[in-house]
């Protein structure tokens, strides 16, 4: 009883119209504080948190699927290029085998024609040394002849006979 | 036994109410009380200045106790309540949940030893703060009449039994919710400081006593009383929480698009 003998009991249901304002504005000087300098720091920074952490594993994942596929590109690229070299030994071997039959046949056409140039110019020269020969022969059997002549008229019948057969003997051996 | 126990002087024995007033230090305006909401309110705001003066990516330990707290009420409180919406109320519920945490330690704070939430005043305070952010809340999202409407009338309910209906949801929401919430953070209060008086006063009566039986006695009253200080503890940071989480939830079913 020594409390309420100071004075009368409070009943703790009721307010302490004082304790009521200062705890407003205490309360509300907080949240004046911490609201407007603190926590929305705190939201980004969590924010920056959760944005560091999935971000970079979002960015990993990316990274890696972006590595796995040009690894892919890199593959079929390599692939694709093989196969064009192949093709391209395979072009040089045909054009290669090509270009030399070609050659072939022009070398032999060429041998060929020099062969043909060759006997042409071989029977040309023959018929005219055929034909000077026989100027010549004709030139030589009229000498002979007129030497012959000359010594012995006597037989002149005989040796035209002899001429002539001459004469034949030679173009048939020219025709020869 | 009772002869014994009113034997021990100068003890306030039986603990009362009036051990909840002390005398005023200087005027109704500066008591102990009042000093120890200034107190809380000083302890939280340097404390989240420092720890978050130069906040950091990897957070030093102060940053990580600050974040600790504020992602518990961000994502234990807020966003399990209320869903996305509760992530913009989560800086206030981290503060209200700060504020009642500390003045309620204060109860076991060896030199204050007594909560300021045991005098209902501040409990009040904080429920009314609560109670005009949920009308608030509910006003701007849906219009005082759709507002009113959805906080009072239950669909699919046949129409005279609104007669009955009404009424029980008025004093459901906008007397009951905030009455409660604040006699709740203060009754808890209140009856832990007034269990730890009945075992500490109480174990020193027992000490005082002329019967050796009842003196090693008292040993049991001490334990209890370490016992309760623990629980206590425990009471103070669930009374926390309990306040936050159904502000959370009463802010949320004011947002929530049915009844």
């Amino acid at each position: 009883m020594k409390l309420a003998a100071e004075g009368v009991e409070h009943h703790p249901l009721v307010p302490i119209w004082q304790e009521l304002v200062i705890g407003s504005i205490a309360f509300a000087l907080l949240c004046f504080v911490l609201l407007k300098f603190v926590m929305p720091r705190m939201e980004t920074m969590y924010q920056a948190r959760v944005d560091a952490i999935e971000g970079g594993l979002k960015r990993a994942e990316a990274a890696q699927a972006e590595a796995n596929q040009l690894l892919e590109q890199y593959r079929a690229q390599l692939a694709e290029v093989r196969t064009e070299a192949a093709q391209i030994r395979d072009d040089a071997r045909a054009d290669a085998e090509s270009i030399r039959t070609e050659i072939l046949a022009k070398a032999r056409e060429e041998s060929d024609r020099i062969i043909t140039a060759g006997r042409e110019s071989l029977a040309v020269e023959r018929q005219t040394i055929v034909r000077e020969l026989r100027a010549e022969v004709g030139g030589l059997a009229v000498d002979l002849a007129s030497r012959i002549v000359g010594e012995s008229l006597a037989d002149e019948a005989r040796r035209k006979g002899t001429v002539e057969r001459f004469l034949t003997d030679l173009e048939s051996a020219g025709a020869r | 036994m009772s002869g014994q126990l009113v034997a021990a002087e100068g003890l306030p024995w039986p603990p009362r109410v009036g051990d909840f007033y002390p005398p005023d230090l200087a005027g109704p305006w500066v008591t102990k009380f009042t000093l120890m909401v200034w107190l809380a309110v000083g302890i939280l705001i340097i404390f989240f200045m420092v720890a978050y003066r130069n906040p950091k990516l990897v957070p030093s330990k102060g940053q990580w106790v600050a974040e600790s707290i504020y992602g518990l009420v961000r994502d234990n409180i807020a966003r399990e309540q209320m869903g996305k919406d509760g992530i913009k109320f989560a800086p206030y519920f981290t503060v209200l949940f700060c504020f009642i945490a500390l003045t309620n330690l204060f109860g076991i704070t060896p030199g204050l030893q007594i909560s300021p939430n045991s005098h209902i005043a501040f409990p009040i305070v904080l429920a009314l703060v609560s109670f005009v952010l949920y009308i608030y809340a509910g006003v701007r999202k849906h219009g005082l009449g759709q507002y009113l409407k959805q906080s009072l009338i239950l669909p699919g309910v046949p129409w005279p039994m609104h007669i009955l209906l009404i009424p029980i949801e008025f004093l459901q929401t906008f007397i009951v919710r905030p009455f409660t919430l604040a006699v709740r953070l203060f009754a808890n209060m209140f009856a832990g400081h007034l269990i730890l008086l009945v075992f500490t006063v109480g174990g020193f009566v027992m000490l005082a006593s002329d019967s050796l039986f009842i003196q090693v006695s008292s040993v049991a009253a001490f334990l209890m009383a370490i016992l309760m200080a623990f629980f206590e503890v425990l009471v103070s940071l669930l009374q926390a929480y309990v306040f936050v989480i159904l502000s959370a939830n009463y802010i949320g079913s004011s947002l929530a698009d049915e009844h």
